[in-house]
């Protein structure tokens, strides 16, 4: 291949590359904002996998039954919220572990939705409609990578309020405080139980508006293979991003980006070593994992209260 | 507790006379005489039985040997290609005295359906899809198969008629034979529309992965491919995908016109109630087991779905007539010369090999013409 054609697939590559970070990105925006929320208040939540799924089936059943997208959307949202309550709720209970708690949430979750959305898999329910920001541009193919959902505006949106929220409010500083040292919280008379509940079903609500991303808008259809992880991936992503929801929206592009880097690198006639392309998320996810893991020494900007931090 | 303890005895002992039983009986048939009148016939599927796919393919034949006199089936859905579908097969033969079971995916056969086997020899386990080698595999274990590169030959030449770029897309999970062979299969068809045609491969590397299949698709269609078809085990995120970019699509496993009213082209679908009846019929009649049963379009294993709206008159008439041909038996698909994509000749000029042929299961290559990598 000549140098011209060379860049010329370059540009494309990375064309493509911004299209799926696009794409694939919003789920991992809702998820792991969700958890900064949580998990600022000092409790961590991996079951969001398990509300992720949950809110796709809910949110996808939802649409089907009532012709409007948004009210699945909404649905999908409650459905989480419901979750992140019984996980707020347990893990409130003496001696209860909030990462037990939380894998069982996951299989919980999962579970009942496969159970439930049995019905679903067949019917083709009403999708959410896209915004066409490339419509000023004569490239097909960028018209495509900028054809995105309401879904991720605002969630880059939910990203920057809770960014300024998370230092400027004073709920912001009263879920900090409660994440950061409780009994510092109980002294200055905040409820630090109701916070972390009401912290917990937040971001439940916002994994499962993540979910129904996934069956309402992209892929776009209910499946029991749908999210493939997505949900735990943006846990990870959460510690990575060091709790700032700016970081965190980065890493999600980041992360949809990797997992458009397989099949955008197959389609243009790159083929070798497409295991590893394809297993370009996962391995992201370690090794930013073991970069961003200093031993011995808690994480900048952890709250002080995550059991996940504490030795 | 003392209970407990003799109960356990009890099943030790029982092992022991089923062990020594089981040496003095013959392979097959007698033991179910004595088992139950009913057959019990279990189903292992690798997914959901509605997925737009395979599984549905799958549960489609399912649903026609239910309602055969003396039949009873049970069903079990994604059960995953590992150990878990050995503990399946042995649930269902020790608590539901199941005596034939059909294990529907690829990577059951070796190692799980080959253990189960010889561990139970007399039940017997029809797999859809493996290559069941004389001397080397148990006697009460069957293959059967459908010669779907047939139609996807016939969806080769759809796609390359609908096509403007001549360039077209396969989705495909994993690299086995059964999968080259098609998109080899596609790729002839093409080519003998136009010569020139390409075919683009991306593999998922696994049967359900609807996120990246959807970005697959997207790439595909990105880079100029208007016509999608894949070998994943559901291909509804796929045809949706294409037809919402405003591509054309092919089928596979069932057919997914309904998902794609506009650019839906034609499909490969199964038609496995011709297999299972027949596997059937022999258990029931007591005749040894079907070792190797395989057909293509004119046994009725598979079948093309109709064409869609956007299939020109030509096309029509040029796929009819290679249907026409391969109803008879005697069109060949591949026939030399043929040159991998790595310019090595795979088959000889003036070979041709026989839909039966062996070799053809065991394809571990990309013609010429796909632009893709094992």
């Amino acid at each position: 291949m000549s140098d011209g054609g060379d860049s010329l697939a370059f540009g494309s590559l990375a064309l493509a590359l911004l299209g799926g970070a696009l794409r694939v990105s919003t789920p991992f925006l809702f998820v792991s904002l969700g958890e900064c929320i949580t998990e600022k208040s000092g409790r961590i939540n991996l079951g969001l996998e398990g509300i992720l799924v949950l809110g796709a089936m809910s949110g996808y059943g939802v649409s089907l039954a009532s012709g409007s997208p948004w009210l699945g959307v909404l649905a999908a949202g409650l459905c989480g919220l419901m979750m992140g309550l019984l996980h707020g709720g347990l893990c409130s209970l003496a001696k209860v572990n909030d990462i037990a708690v939380g894998i069982s949430l996951m299989l919980f979750g999962t579970g009942l939705a496969f159970f439930l959305g049995k019905p679903l898999i067949q019917p083709q329910a009403p999708m959410l409609p896209s915004l066409e920001l490339g419509a000023w541009s004569d490239s097909a193919q960028l018209q495509s990578a900028l054809r995105i959902n309401v879904l991720l505006p605002l969630g880059l949106l939910l990203a920057l309020l809770l960014h300024w929220g998370f230092r400027a409010s004073r709920w912001g500083l009263a879920l900090r405080l409660v994440g950061d040292n409780a009994a510092a919280a109980r002294a200055l008379g905040y409820p630090v139980v109701p916070i972390r509940i009401g912290a917990t079903a937040a971001g439940g609500f916002l994994a499962g508006v993540g979910g129904a991303f996934l069956s309402l808008y992209y892929p776009g259809s209910w499946n029991e293979g749908l999210s493939s992880g997505q949900g735990l991936m943006a846990v990870a992503l959460v510690i990575f991003a060091r709790w700032n929801p700016l970081r965190c929206a980065l890493a999600a592009l980041l992360f949809g980006a990797a997992g458009a880097l397989g099949p955008a690198l197959q389609s243009q006639g790159i083929t070798a070593g497409y295991y590893l392309f394809n297993a370009a998320p996962y391995v992201l996810t370690l090794a930013l994992m073991a970069a961003s893991w200093t031993p011995g020494r808690s994480l900048a900007g952890a709250p002080g209260e995550l059991s996940l931090t504490q030795r | 507790m003392s209970a407990s303890r003799i109960q356990s005895h009890r099943r030790n002992l029982l092992r022991l006379l089923g062990a020594g039983a089981a040496t003095h009986m013959l392979p097959f048939g007698i033991g179910r005489a004595a088992a139950a009148d009913k057959l019990v016939v279990g189903v292992i599927y690798v997914g959901p039985r509605d997925d737009f796919g395979y599984n549905q393919a799958q549960a489609q034949a399912v649903a026609v040997i239910k309602k055969l006199p003396g039949v009873k089936v049970i069903e079990e859905e994604k059960v995953p290609e590992t150990v878990a579908v050995q503990k399946t097969m042995e649930a269902m033969i020790n608590q539901d005295k199941a005596t034939l079971i059909f294990a529907t995916s690829f990577g059951y056969f070796d190692p799980h359906v080959l253990k189960m086997a010889e561990k139970y020899p007399n039940v017997r386990f029809a797999h859809c899809g493996g290559l069941w080698t004389e001397g080397k595999h148990p006697k009460n274990v069957g293959s059967f198969f459908g010669y779907i590169d047939e139609c996807q030959y016939l969806n080769g030449i759809a796609a390359a008629s609908a096509s403007k770029g001549k360039k077209l897309g396969f989705i495909a999970a994993k690299p086995i034979p059964q999968v080259l062979r098609n998109i080899n299969a596609f790729l002839l068809g093409a080519r003998s529309v136009d010569p020139k045609a390409t075919v683009r491969v991306i593999f998922t590397g696994d049967w359900s992965l609807p996120v990246k299949e959807a970005e697959a698709a997207n790439s595909l269609i990105d880079q100029g491919v208007d016509v999608l078809t894949c070998h994943v085990d559901s291909p509804k995120v796929i045809v949706e995908t294409a037809e919402r970019r405003g591509a054309f699509s092919c089928g596979y496993h069932a057919s997914q016109a309904k998902l794609a009213p506009k650019g839906y082209l034609t499909g490969a679908e199964w038609d496995w109630q011709t297999p299972y009846t027949q596997i059937i019929k022999a258990t029931i009649e007591g005749k040894p087991m079907v070792n190797f049963l395989r057909g293509g379009l004119k046994d009725g294993f598979v079948k093309p779905s109709p064409f869609g709206p956007a299939v020109s008159a030509e096309a029509r008439k040029k796929s009819d007539a290679v249907k026409a041909a391969m109803m008879k038996g005697d069109f060949p698909i591949f026939k030399g010369p043929l040159v991998d994509n790595t310019g090595k000749t795979v088959v000889a000029a003036g070979k041709v090999l026989g839909q039966q042929d062996p070799l053809l299961e065991g394809m571990n290559y990309l013609l010429d013409g796909v632009i893709g990598q094992i």
